[in-house]
């Protein structure tokens, strides 16, 4: 129980922001922050601890969004049933390819461009497909209710995705304290190691990309609740491909905290620049690629590990030598 | 009523589309024989070449085909430079950086194009654009049979830069056997930038022999690319004559399928083509192993 501590105490700061903040806008980008932060938090599952690195988890994203737009426009199912149903039908989608990939053996380059262009597959088919509405997207019916999910108010909103999002840091934890989990950081580490050692290596990878993808999902569907609109662009786009790899990698991948800190930083820079040079296309993904090749050149272990780094450092310069003999050596 | 000489010109206009298709992959997997990453942003330079060639004949009054010869080389020192000094510094000795430096580029450079000239789609007026060649049952547009013709003259420049040169032999003993080359006192550095520089070059000539005849946005060249992955992956990751041959077969099925199926579902059996290559024989027809 201990070891989550870390999580409830940033969880119930999140959680008091709204009783400080009454600004629509602030609320609103604190949802988009987090939604995000929830896309990031299903990739490293999968990326960060098991150091497969997918080019296109939009996949799952738009497949979690779509499903329950469908179900809810073309068959009147509840939004909530329409949630479950799409992070089931994420987790389906991230089952079945990863069970081909991993099947077939792909890694590192492979994996990424099969990831890739699965997604840009799934990009095509939704803008010429009738039940995805085509080229002109799906439309919610307005209805404010909790039932169908829809709220008056960004705070209910705010607090249902970090309600969403503390359940997906909680699971990240469990999943680092489990055997799933070090098998699964054994993999990334050395696969053929791992393997020799017994490690059903396909099983693993499999099971990581399931829950990363229903994780991922999760946000899509929370995206749909919000916006009440999704189209091929925005499910499948390549700008939420890049968000949910953004996001770890500049907090520092394979870390619980990782991703939350990413999207802050990442959300913080998209708005900013839009602020100071106007919303022009193109201008935030610009800076998010800039940003993805500096942090890979000066901090590759991300904000979290940076700080780590830095920390160890100076405990190491003031400590004494006696003190400094117990500690074990991070690489 | 389907004619077969119908069938004739739809396979030599997948042939003539092919060989531009080919000289993309070309760069594809040179990068990737002796780098061993798939540069991501290939699609990116593509699309960057594009807005050089369209620029030139815009500004300076620069023939296209003629621009080839100043932006050829231009690319060559961009992509060496972006090697040598943004990805090959980035990477700490890690293949998975490597790829997301590529990526990262490719969403910069994409989206910088899109930021400086928005997402207009810009074509070049040439008088001899829309010229064919009568071949006495069917007729080929010039431009085309041009872009043939000169895909050919850079494939074969190619392999003699990789037999005959100095040069050409150390980037052949890095792709075999990095360490051993290192031993030997070869700058595998240098050699990386080299390769990337010459796969750079290859994307920037597709992009001039295009642009007489296609429309220049950001995003043109990622479709392009993405037929390359494909063309790639069936030919075999790093083989040149897969990479040829795959480009000039898929442009035949895309001819064909956009014959039969119409232009959007065209695409999309390409895609269906790589991805089940890729699960099926990940190392394609020419591979030697994955």
């Amino acid at each position: 129980m201990k070891a989550l501590l870390p999580i409830a105490g940033v969880v119930a700061v999140l959680a008091a922001v709204p009783l400080v903040v009454h600004s629509n806008v602030v609320l609103n980008f604190l949802v988009v922050t987090l939604m995000i932060a929830l896309v990031g938090q299903g990739w490293n599952m999968l990326g960060g601890y098991g150091g497969q690195y997918s080019f296109g988890h939009a996949a799952f994203f738009g497949t979690g969004a779509y499903t329950t737009a469908i179900l809810q426009v073309h068959y009147g199912v509840n939004a909530w049933i329409g949630f479950a149903a799409g992070i089931a039908a994420g987790a389906a989608a991230g089952a079945i390819v990863g069970a081909l990939a991993f099947r077939a053996g792909l890694r590192s380059s492979y994996f990424a461009l099969v990831t890739l262009a699965v997604a840009e597959v799934l990009r095509i088919l939704a803008s010429v497909a009738p039940i995805t509405g085509a080229g002109v997207g799906l439309l919610l019916k307005l209805d404010v209710r909790a039932q169908s999910f829809q709220f008056q108010s960004r705070t209910a909103f705010y607090f249902v995705i970090l309600a969403l999002l503390a359940v997906s840091l909680v699971i990240t934890r469990l999943l680092e304290q489990s055997r799933f989990g070090v098998w699964l950081i054994a993999v990334r580490e050395n696969e053929d190691a791992a393997m020799a050692l017994g490690v059903d290596t396909f099983a693993v990878k499999l099971g990581a990309m399931t829950l990363s993808a229903a994780i991922t999902a999760a946000a899509g569907c929370f995206y749909v609740q919000y916006f009440l609109f999704v189209d091929s662009g925005i499910a499948y786009g390549t700008w939420i491909s890049i968000e949910a790899l953004l996001t770890p990698i500049i907090g520092g991948v394979g870390t619980v905290f990782g991703a939350l800190l990413g999207a802050l930083v990442v959300k913080s820079l998209g708005e900013g620049a839009k602020l100071v040079a106007g919303d022009v296309p193109g201008l935030d993904l610009m800076i998010y690629g800039a940003v993805l090749i500096a942090v890979i050149r000066f901090a590759p272990r991300g904000l979290v590990g940076t700080v780590a780094d830095a920390h160890g450092r100076i405990r190491r310069r003031f400590a004494t030598a006696p003190a400094a003999t117990g500690e074990a050596v991070r690489g | 009523m389907l004619s077969p000489l119908i069938l004739i010109t739809a396979v030599l206009n997948g042939l003539m589309i092919g060989a531009v298709y080919a000289l993309v992959a070309l760069g594809l997997t040179l990068i990737y024989g002796v780098l061993h990453i798939i540069n991501f942003a290939h699609g990116a330079l593509m699309s960057a070449a594009l807005f050089a060639a369209f620029f030139a004949y815009q500004k300076l009054g620069l023939d296209p085909y003629l621009a080839t010869f100043l932006i050829a080389p231009a690319f060559f020192a961009l992509g060496y430079a972006l090697q040598r000094f943004v990805i090959g510094p980035a990477s700490h000795g890690d293949d998975r950086n490597m790829l997301l430096v590529t990526l990262g580029l490719a969403v910069l450079i994409e989206n910088a194009l899109l930021y400086a000239f928005h997402a207009d789609t810009r074509t070049v007026d040439l008088p001899y654009a829309f010229r064919s060649i009568d071949l006495g049952f069917t007729f080929l547009a010039l431009p085309r049979v041009v872009s043939f013709a000169a895909v050919f003259v850079v494939a074969l420049l190619l392999w003699a830069i990789m037999a005959l040169t100095d040069t050409g032999k150390a980037i052949r003993a890095v792709a075999s056997e990095k360490l051993g080359a290192e031993l030997a006192g070869i700058d595998v550095a240098h050699i990386y930038a080299v390769t990337f520089g010459l796969g750079t070059a290859c994307v920037a000539i597709a992009a001039c022999l295009l642009v007489p005849t296609y429309y220049v946005t950001p995003r043109a060249g990622e479709a392009f690319v993405l037929v390359a992955f494909t063309i790639v992956v069936l030919g075999g990751m790093g083989s040149v004559p897969g990479a040829l041959i795959g480009g000039l077969l898929i442009g035949i099925v895309e001819s064909l399928a956009g014959f039969f199926l119409g232009e959007s579902l065209g695409q999309v059996g390409i895609f269906l083509i790589f991805i089940v290559v890729l699960l099926v024989r990940p190392r394609g027809l020419f591979g030697a192993s994955a």
